[in-house]
């Protein structure tokens, strides 16, 4: 009963903040209105259990990736309240991609058999599992070892690879791009007058 | 079992129901008790801390501070200002963009009265007990930027604007060091959750995660220094540098929208010397082994009115040493000078995240080397070590020989209740 009175109102916000980034035209009022979608989707983890995607739905996309969105449109904005305008093909075409992606999710819902699948609370073995605690079972998974085996007793089931080296490979897949990134936007060298007094 | 307010949440909620109360309403009821305790402890140390921060600033400066309001030492200052505060017109300039700049403070207050939540004030008194109590901490106090950023961007002041972006430039830059450093602790205790971390220091104060190694010893400092940064603290409260820039992002807000920034601010600050008086310095336990041993006793002993007293003293040691924490932020305001945004840039980026960098592989390091030298017990997180009537709750027996590798288990097992009155 509370579950599904919280999970209605994440829902309607999630959905009202995605609809209100569609329909709104101030860029920043879009981005709040995001942050409003983002945050309620993090609600929603919070719901299932899944505390650790939710922290870092809150930590990765709200406090960082919007931080800097805002940041960004205060720092390129020529007016003082930016305004996005469409021409109505925009909108036309934007409205066809929206219904087509819709749909594709619709009939993956509505393909599920939704009695066969296990709630999380009865994927959950332990109480601890089920308020959420799925930090552990995460970082076991990582370093390719399933979550109801204790690490030190090896368990000769299955692979040991797990997820840490496509990790690595991203993250530094990452850092390349965030140097590449500094390089491309570093100040240009200029001549000798100016590069000494640099570091005022 | 230690009683937590987990339990007191489900002793509230059968309570309510024995009422003839329905589930959901008893749950209800008991989450905004706890809403209410918590959103308490929201307004209590900023009251206590406006009155200190006035003070200290007099005495720095050779004045008496406030004198008159509520007696001698002018007591009752907060409640006053509080008063001034609410009385003032709810101005919303004409250049300003309106539902942005009315929603602004709450974006802020929400977030470091929600950081609270899992701030365990003494041994189980934490609202929401989770294995990734610290992780989610930051990333909810992380939010509190945006607040600010809407608000100097929907202000329609140059004043305003400015503040916004220099606190998004700082905030975004600073949070790379405090990251790293709260990192270090973590690496030696073996735990991201806050209460086990706390737990785990008892004993002498040598015990303390501070006093583990020489770079929690120095990540304490850098992470003091970059969490005054992240509370806007002068030296680096350039986002309201008054020579400057009037007020900064606080220009154009008056009243009681005004004073939820302040409520934050002093809020946020008690919080993040909270997580360091947690990670670093011993958390509720007073770092004499006697007395935690006299505290200890009625705590787990099962009797709920002793441990609640014992946790109630517990509170205070903790309290104590974060106010000490947030009084020496007031002392480093009122005689640093503000530093420029370049040098609040060229700090971090140049000085903090590398140094901190260098902690974080030290403290790596640290442990392998010693296990060189034949330390081997020093190598294992102290977790395993210091915290065995934790270890002795944990849900399954696992070889001793294996502790190393062990992760520690989360010691309290919060309620189902106790979770919804989180959210």
């Amino acid at each position: 009963m509370t579950e599904q009175t919280l999970f209605f109102i994440f829902a309607i916000l999630a959905g009202g903040g995605a609809l209100g980034v569609v329909i709104l035209q101030d860029i920043v009022r879009m981005a709040f209105s995001l942050i409003i979608s983002l945050g309620s989707t993090a609600g929603l983890f919070f719901l299932l259990g899944a505390d650790f995607v939710a922290a870092t739905q809150l930590l990765v996309y709200v406090g960082g990736t919007l931080v800097l969105l805002i940041f960004g449109v205060m720092l390129t904005a020529s007016g003082p309240f930016r305004r996005i305008k469409m021409s109505s093909g925009e909108t036309l075409l934007g409205a066809a991609v929206g219904l087509l992606f819709f749909s594709v999710i619709a009939f993956t819902v509505i393909g599920v058999n939704w009695q066969a699948v296990p709630s999380h609370r009865e994927v959950a073995t332990t109480p601890s599992d089920q308020s959420g605690n799925t930090s552990r079972a995460i970082g076991m998974r990582l370093v390719g070892i399933p979550a109801d085996t204790e690490i030190g007793l090896r368990s000769d089931s299955g692979s040991r690879t797990g997820y840490l080296l496509p990790f690595e490979i991203v993250s530094v897949h990452l850092l390349v791009v965030l140097v590449g990134a500094a390089y491309l936007a570093r100040a240009k060298r200029r001549e000798s007058t100016d590069a000494t007094q640099g570091d005022a | 079992m230690i009683p937590t307010l987990a339990d007191t949440a489900t002793t509230i909620q059968s309570t309510l129901e024995g009422w003839e109360l329905s589930e959901g309403w008893a749950m209800f009821l008991a989450a905004v008790i706890h809403v209410a305790l918590v959103a308490g402890f929201f307004g209590l140390p900023a009251g206590i801390f406006i009155w200190a921060e006035r003070k200290i600033s007099g005495r720095i400066q050779d004045r008496l501070g406030p004198t008159r309001v509520g007696g001698k030492f002018g007591w009752l200052q907060a409640i006053a200002d509080g008063g001034k505060l609410i009385q003032k017109e709810d101005l919303v300039p004409a250049d300003a963009d309106g539902p942005l700049f009315r929603v602004a403070p709450y974006v802020v207050v929400v977030s470091s009265l929600a950081a609270l939540m899992f701030l365990p004030f003494a041994d189980g008194w934490i609202a929401v007990s989770l294995d990734i109590g610290l992780y989610l901490m930051l990333a909810v106090m992380s939010l509190e930027v945006i607040g600010v950023i809407l608000a100097g961007y929907a202000s329609g002041s140059k004043w305003a604007l400015f503040g916004g972006m220099r606190e998004a430039a700082q905030m975004v830059s600073y949070e790379i060091p405090m990251s790293i450093c709260v990192v270090i602790p973590i690496i030696t205790a073996g735990s991201l959750n806050l209460n086990e971390i706390g737990a785990m220091q008892s004993g002498w104060a040598g015990n303390w995660i501070l006093f583990n190694d020489p770079f929690t010893f120095i990540a304490f400092f850098i992470y003091f220094v970059c969490a005054t940064a992240s509370c806007k603290r002068a030296p680096f409260d350039l986002a309201e540098a008054e020579s400057e820039l009037v007020a900064g992002f606080l220009t154009e807000y008056s009243g009681f929208r005004w004073s939820f920034f302040f409520l934050a601010e002093y809020a946020s600050m008690f919080a993040v010397c909270g997580i360091a008086v947690l990670l670093f310095l011993g958390g509720w336990h007073t770092g004499i082994p006697v007395v935690d041993g006299l505290l200890d006793g009625p705590r787990y002993a099962g009797d709920f009115v002793y441990s609640w007293l014992a946790n109630l003293l517990g509170f205070t040691v903790f309290f104590s040493k974060a106010s000490l924490l947030v009084c020496v932020q007031i002392w480093i305001r009122w005689t640093l000078p503000r530093l420029r945004i370049d040098q609040v840039m060229m700090t971090c980026l140049k000085y903090l995240v590398p140094i901190s960098c260098v902690l974080f592989l030290g403290a790596v390091i640290w442990p392998l080397a010693l296990s060189f030298t034949g330390h081997t017990t020093w190598g294992s997180p102290t977790g395993n070590r210091a915290a065995p009537t934790m270890q002795l709750e944990s849900r399954d027996a696992v070889p001793p020989s294996t502790s190393a590798l062990r992760l520690p288990r989360q010691p309290l097992a919060a309620s189902d209740s106790n979770e919804d009155a989180g959210r």
